[in-house]
């Protein structure tokens, strides 16, 4: 490690590293952007980009070092000895556009990477520093492109039809000029597939989860939260262990159940499932907002005349009001993307819930755009609920268990 | 003077207290027990039945009647005739018989010896049937013009069938021949193998990709709102539609990924991430580290936060690196939210069923014990074996519950 230390040996290092990163980036991005040939040269990376890293040590000022090395690699890209290889017919426009990407970007960055590395020995809050912000950058655009690409292959497909894609499956691009034809299959998964249908009768379902879940939720948690009997510990302890109990090992005698009595393929079987599967969760999550609200006010109250009831309706509810919101929140995601009970005991499609419904397009017959649009249409509302209103979900999944 | 003594057990407010907190859970325990406690009973009765799924419509008896010879006018000869038929091939049926009221305006002819008419009823009695058994019942009869009249055919009053039909579910054969089935053979072992090398390396990968993220957004700069929402994504969507993503993404015909990496050279050939063996088991395994990463990374990072900052501070006058603050300050302080979030993650892990099944089916060697209860009880349609399967998943969880209890209650201090 301590070889390491050392301005001319970490520079080159974090440089060459940094620029396999940033070449494999701009490669990839390029292709799914463009759908023409990139490629990243992994030994012309590693050579430009030690290079390129020795230049910000040895080049003063260093404004200097970061405008050569961007030239310098959109030169290269042009030449094609770059750390990206650009097919032979892939127009200039492209080739200009990554090289100049990939050169800021490269400059920019490494320009911030090598700040207080210096040529000499180095101390080891410098060293350790830049590999940290080595680090950082890398971990910025791992997790940034491991979560964008999935969503984003699912949007670009459901726009595209099934000849485009099997012609080149890179080729993400978007012909404007169809205008609203580009969401043909949206169209007909509405028309022709009841979309409409599922999607009222999956917000039906979790606005109701919700209503059930915190009717019974709430008083249990409160009764664990606050009040004093036997046994209190230990059932605070089993609503844990019930959330432990696998759905499948739950879904195999309720399916026999339902068949038996009926309740199969009606709204009613489902909402009488779905929150029992909720309600522990939610319980865990409030007594534990419960617990930390203070007890004083609510005994003001009780001193005041209010009864038990009483209080926690004018009084701890209120005070509850952002649990509340995450809970419920919480609740309707779980209720929205359940899967497994909605495929076991739906069968009559005009009872689906969506993700049932994408579970029936799910056949050779149905050309995949389609698949893929009734993902979107199940992923896009949730996302933008969550979006709204992520503060609220962030605090309310730790609420429960994280003590500070 | 009476000497004056604390009050021994528990004094009426105690009481009242109780029973109001009993109260307000009583609607949850009632519903949980219904619905979680009641089929897990019943998963242990059921895996020592032998029952399919063809058992969950038992055998009864199905019955056709009608008014043969079209009477048009008053004083018409007609036959009234039922036919009854044992819907199940392979179980008998007891104490067959039927009632049914006549229509009005029908007078009874020759009534066969198995029924007989009290007061416009007419009741037969069959004994018992053995499987697939059949029989007609042929009654002449002469309509009279009320019968127009009233305008009723004999099936505007359907027959009442009786007949007991011995259902597998509640008679008392038992059987162990589910569990020896799904203990058999090498299976069994590759199924447990399968379903811990997806647990350990699931719940290992997401936490260390949680903590690498949770470390990335511990800081505040622009953006870092969005960027956390943007790491959440995975977690929150629909699995079925990250599912099916994914598998779009890495199929070998026309999958974008296989696309990039011919591009790239990495390799010659499309690679079927999912349909070959070792393979299929890593990919499901990345998919589950992939779409649960958010949820580590959430509870790390809020418990990040709360760390005090002086402690830095203070190790910074001190000379410790970036590297030994983490080490020596930040890990002692997220170990015990570490090791809740891997307990919990892998007993969570251990009992996903959803992702494997959307991705793979349980094909190609990544089938877990979850997917099997499927397999055995719907594939193969064999309720009993299934549920064997599900038995053996509750016994290992029980294990690892007793172990978890134990732990977090020191951990949480409940």
């Amino acid at each position: 490690m301590s070889a390491l230390r050392f301005g001319y040996v970490a520079a080159p290092l974090l440089g060459a590293l940094w620029m396999v990163t940033l070449a494999v980036t701009v490669a990839v991005a390029m292709s799914f952007a463009t759908g023409e040939a990139f490629r990243p040269a992994m030994l012309w990376s590693l050579v430009w980009g030690a290079i390129g890293g020795a230049a910000f040590l040895a080049i003063r000022p260093r404004r200097a070092a970061s405008a050569l090395v961007a030239v310098a690699v959109v030169v290269f890209i042009a030449a094609g000895v770059g750390p990206v290889v650009v097919g032979p017919d892939v127009p200039a426009l492209s080739r200009g556009i990554c090289g100049l990407i990939l050169g800021i970007g490269f400059a920019a960055s490494t320009f911030r990477i090598m700040e207080d590395l210096s040529p000499g020995a180095l101390t080891r809050h410098e060293f350790e520093g830049a590999v940290i912000r080595f680090l950082t950058g890398f971990g910025y655009i791992f997790f940034t492109a491991i979560v964008l690409i999935p969503f984003y292959v699912m949007v670009m497909t459901s726009l595209k039809n099934q000849s485009e894609l099997v012609m080149n499956p890179l080729d993400f691009s978007i012909d404007l000029s169809k205008g609203w034809d580009l969401f043909r299959s949206y169209e007909e998964l509405f028309r022709d597939f009841n979309f409409g249908t599922y999607m009222v009768n999956s917000a039906l379902i979790s606005v109701l989860t919700v209503i059930i879940t915190l009717l019974f939720a709430v008083p249990g948690a409160y009764a664990v939260a606050r009040l004093r009997f036997r046994g209190r510990a230990a059932f605070s302890r089993s609503i844990l262990l019930i959330y432990m109990v696998p759905m499948i090992v739950l879904a195999l005698p309720i399916y026999i159940a339902f068949s038996m009595t009926g309740l199969r393929n009606t709204f009613f079987g489902i909402v009488l499932i779905y929150p029992v599967t909720t309600i522990p969760v939610a319980l865990y999550m409030l007594q534990g907002y419960f617990r930390g609200l203070p007890s004083e006010v609510e005994e003001a109250g009780l001193m005041d005349g209010l009864t038990r009831l009483a209080v926690i309706w004018k009084i701890t509810l209120p005070l509850s009001l952002p649990a509340l919101a995450s809970v419920s929140l919480y609740v309707f995601m779980i209720a929205w993307n359940e899967f497994l009970l909605a495929f076991m005991l739906l069968d009559d499609p005009s009872k689906f819930t969506l993700t049932r419904g994408i579970a029936s397009l799910n056949s050779s017959e149905i050309p995949r755009q389609h698949l893929m649009a009734g993902s979107v249409v199940a992923t896009v509302p949730i996302m933008v609920i969550f979006l709204g209103l992520e503060r609220f979900m962030t605090k309310g999944l730790t609420a429960g268990s994280v003590k500070g | 003077m009476t000497e004056i003594t604390p009050p021994k057990g528990t004094g009426p407010l105690a009481r009242r207290e109780a029973r109001l907190a009993w109260g307000l859970l009583l609607p949850t325990i009632t519903a949980v027990s219904l619905v979680v406690i009641l089929p897990l009973l019943a998963i242990f009765w059921i895996s020592v039945k032998p029952v399919t799924l063809a058992d969950l419509r038992p055998p009864e008896v199905t019955m056709r009647e009608d008014l043969r010879g079209n009477p048009e006018v008053a004083g018409d000869e007609a036959t009234l005739r039922y036919r009854l038929r044992n819907s199940s091939q392979a179980q008998p049926i007891l104490g067959v018989g039927f009632t049914d009221t006549l229509p009005e305006g029908l007078v009874i002819g020759e009534l066969p010896e198995t029924c007989v008419i009290e007061a416009g009823v007419l009741t037969c009695e069959f004994g018992d049937w053995d499987p697939g058994a059949r029989e007609t019942i042929e009654i002449p009869v002469i309509v009279e013009q009320s019968y127009f009249d009233a305008g009723l055919g004999p099936r505007d009053d359907p027959a009442v069938v009786r007949g007991d039909a011995s259902n597998v579910l509640t008679n008392a054969t038992f059987t162990f021949e589910n569990f020896a089935r799904i203990f058999d053979g090498r299976e069994f072992w590759s199924v447990l193998w399968v379903t811990l090398f997806y647990t350990v390396f699931g719940t290992i990968g997401a936490l260390v990709f949680g903590l690498f993220a949770a470390l990335l957004l511990n800081k505040s700069f622009r953006g870092q709102g969005i960027l956390r929402g943007l790491y959440l994504f995975p977690y929150v969507a629909p699995v079925i539609a990250v599912a099916f993503a994914w598998i779009l993404l890495f199929d070998p015909f026309s999958g974008s990924a296989n696309a990039l990496l011919i591009q790239m050279g990495v390799t010659d050939e499309a690679i079927n991430f999912f349909g070959e063996r070792p393979l299929a088991l890593i990919t499901v395994t990345v998919f589950e580290i992939w779409r649960y990463f958010p949820l580590s990374f959430l509870f790390i990072l809020a418990r990040m936060q709360s760390i005090d900052n002086d402690m830095y501070e203070a190790a910074d006058m001190d000379g410790a690196s970036p590297f030994q603050q983490f080490w020596y300050l930040s890990m002692p302080q997220l170990l015990g939210i570490l090791s809740v979030l891997f307990l919990l993650r892998f007993i969570w892990t251990f009992n996903k069923f959803d992702d494997i099944f959307l991705l793979t089916g349980g094909n190609a060697g990544t089938r877990t014990l979850t997917v099997n209860v499927y397999e055995q009880a719907f594939a193969l349609s064999n309720l009993g074996a299934g549920a064997a399967v599900a038995v053996v998943i509750f016994a290992c969880l029980l294990t690892f519950s007793i172990f978890f209890l134990k732990f977090i209650s020191r951990e949480e201090g409940l």
